[in-house]
């Protein structure tokens, strides 16, 4: 399995990492490597193997749809940590042009 | 003895008869700390005044009457478990400045045990490594030997308590991250069942495996730590009802270990498996009767981890966008990078993450988008999960017929820094013996069980789901019968 420098840059991309041209080159080597050693996989019979979703057994844990008010103090420390905020609201940049 | 060198039982026990304070406790925490962390490098965070305010409020709450095993001992968490107030890293340069506003649920539970936060501990940057190479502060050293790494990725909690900084600390296992350096470092560590303590709070990595546990001194001291963080959270919708079994100290005769052929095999160093058999003639002069059991798909656990857990980082890691906290290229200190110009939001996001992650994280991430992108999911992601229920359903099938299992916890003991960070496909096969547990969400022990080349060798116990008390009872038994715990590095 040998991934080229445009297929990485498009999975870097995806992943939204700007990466250096070194980086490039150096993780592609790497990352080749490993999914070449994963490849293994492919030779498991997994006829009739329900894909793990869970492992301890539990199905459809629900709770009420109740909204509740979060305390004001660790409101504001969580706001503290954005790099902009205004009127109590983290601020973003425009996505729709 | 110095009162950091006390386990969390005998500890408790002097501050139950009024023969020590917590403060006393903290304080000689904290020198220690002083002393030998500049070589060891543990602590990426250390909380001196708070340290000694809860230390204080443990004194006065005993004074008014109040008991229990963990009020007033000192303990230090791993950098990816979040504390009010207190720096939150994750090792990584993304998280550099972040404060938590609020308690993982484990710390919250701790508070109210009164156990007192000396502070937080290195890691492989988002827990993504089996050294603590990869931490963005710098590797730990193993207080064994200074040159050598002390496991990963809670290195950092292993070779504090090894190193007697702390009583006792917590780390996260997802693939081995609590079982490896306590092998390495030659002390108790416990990985508690999926959904046994809640990782709410925990800065999360691999939601189906990851899990919270203590790393300790001696085996009872880790049935004491998982007594109080464990239990359901209604903030965790994984955690279980289902009560602790308990742990009765007893007779191992009439217990059946298996050990599972495929974790015995050629790769393994000569001395660790010599420290193992002789483990396991120790056991058999306990009473334990062994069988030999198969897990045929074993050799694809570490191939089947490395789809499942990057595939899990690169969702989990995409709330680092530079805009809701961590580092961002959004306003100073890093300025703008395109000429003066405001970045755009692509911009935000992929400058901040690829300036924020280190190596490892970039990799797992990239790895992990592409086993989930069109084209791949069926190949990767979807064979990797029906591998992994193979995994389970043998190990269950095999618990069926046995107490639990014994293994190897690493086959060999720690290496050098520098040795193998070059390779991390290498890297990854250090969790040969570890991500199986994982993957099938049973509780795992490693303790120590000898040496090899004057380093610490681990043993692993995997028990059945939910039966923590099993490893418990066989850990002690053979704690009692042997002196390996009792061994400690010279710094």
């Amino acid at each position: 399995m040998q991934l080229s420098k445009d297929e990485i840059q498009h999975i870097a991309k995806l992943a939204r990492l700007e990466l250096t041209d070194a980086e490039l080159e150096k993780y592609g080597g790497q990352l080749s490597a490993v999914l070449s050693y994963i490849d293994q996989l492919k030779e498991v019979d997994v006829t009739g193997a329900e894909p793990t979703a869970q492992v301890t057994g539990l199905e459809n844990v629900l709770r009420d749809d109740e909204v509740s008010d979060w305390a004001d103090d660790e409101r504001q420390a969580a706001l503290k940590q954005a790099p902009e905020s205004e009127n109590g609201f983290i601020k973003v940049k425009r996505v729709i042009e | 003895m110095q009162l950091n060198q006390l386990t969390i039982k005998q500890a408790a026990q002097k501050l139950a008869n009024k023969e020590i304070s917590s403060v006393e406790l903290t304080r000689a925490c904290l020198a220690r700390i002083k002393e030998v962390d500049g070589k060891i490098k543990a602590c990426l965070t250390v909380c001196e005044e708070e340290a000694l305010a809860e230390a204080k409020q443990a004194d006065e709450r005993r004074a008014n009457g109040e008991t229990g095993d963990l009020l007033g001992i000192p303990y230090l968490a791993k950098d990816n478990i979040m504390t009010r107030g207190v720096r939150t890293t994750a090792a990584s340069r993304i998280l550099e400045n972040y404060i938590a506003p609020y308690d993982a649920t484990i710390i919250k539970k701790l508070k109210q045990a009164g156990a007192v936060l000396l502070g937080k501990t290195n890691l492989d940057e988002f827990a993504h490594g089996a050294s603590t190479e990869n931490s963005a502060y710098g590797p730990t050293h193993n207080p064994w030997d200074l040159t050598r790494v002390p496991g990963g990725s809670s290195g950092g909690s292993a070779a504090s308590v090894a190193a007697d900084m702390c009583l006792f600390a917590l780390g996260t296992d997802t693939g081995g991250s609590i079982r490896c350096p306590a092998a390495f470092c030659g002390i108790t560590g416990l990985k508690p069942t999926y959904g046994r303590s809640s990782r709410f709070g925990l800065v999360a990595m691999t939601s189906s495996t990851d899990v919270p546990g203590p790393l300790t001194k001696t085996v009872a001291d880790a049935a004491i730590v998982l007594n109080i963080i464990a239990g359901k959270d209604e903030r965790d919708a994984t955690t279980v009802k289902i009560p602790l079994t308990p742990f009765i100290k007893g007779e191992l005769k009439n217990l059946t270990i298996g050990l599972p052929k495929e974790y015995f095999i050629e790769g393994t160093d000569q001395g660790v498996t010599e420290a193992v058999e002789k483990a396991i003639e120790k056991f058999k002069e306990l009473g334990v009767k062994f069988k030999q059991v198969s897990l045929p798909h074993t050799k694809y656990g570490v191939p089947v981890y490395y789809i499942i857990t990057p595939s899990e980082v690169s969702s989990n890691l995409a709330r680092f966008d530079g805009i809701k906290y961590g580092l961002s290229v959004m306003k100073p200190p890093l300025p703008p990078l395109s000429g003066g110009q405001e970045n755009g939001l692509m911009e935000i996001y992929t400058k901040s993450r690829g300036q924020g992650f280190g190596p490892e994280a970039k990799r797992r991430i990239m790895l992990g988008t592409y086993a989930l992108s069109a084209g791949y999911f069926d190949a990767y992601y979807l064979q990797a999960q029906k591998v992994r229920t193979k995994i389970k359903q043998e190990f269950d099938k095999v618990l069926e017929g046995v107490d639990c299992l014994l293994t190897p916890t690493s086959p060999h003991v720690a290496f050098k820094i520098g040795e193998q960070s070059s390779d991390p496909l290498k890297m990854y096969l250090e969790d040969i013996f570890v991500t199986g547990a994982s993957l099938a969400g049973l509780p795992a022990l490693s303790m120590p069980c000898g040496f090899d080349k004057n380093l610490p060798v681990g043993l692993q116990l995997i028990g059945k789901r939910f039966d923590e008390g099993m490893l418990f009872r066989v850990g002690q038994a053979f704690e009692e019968a042997t002196e390996w715990h009792l061994q400690k590095a010279k710094i």
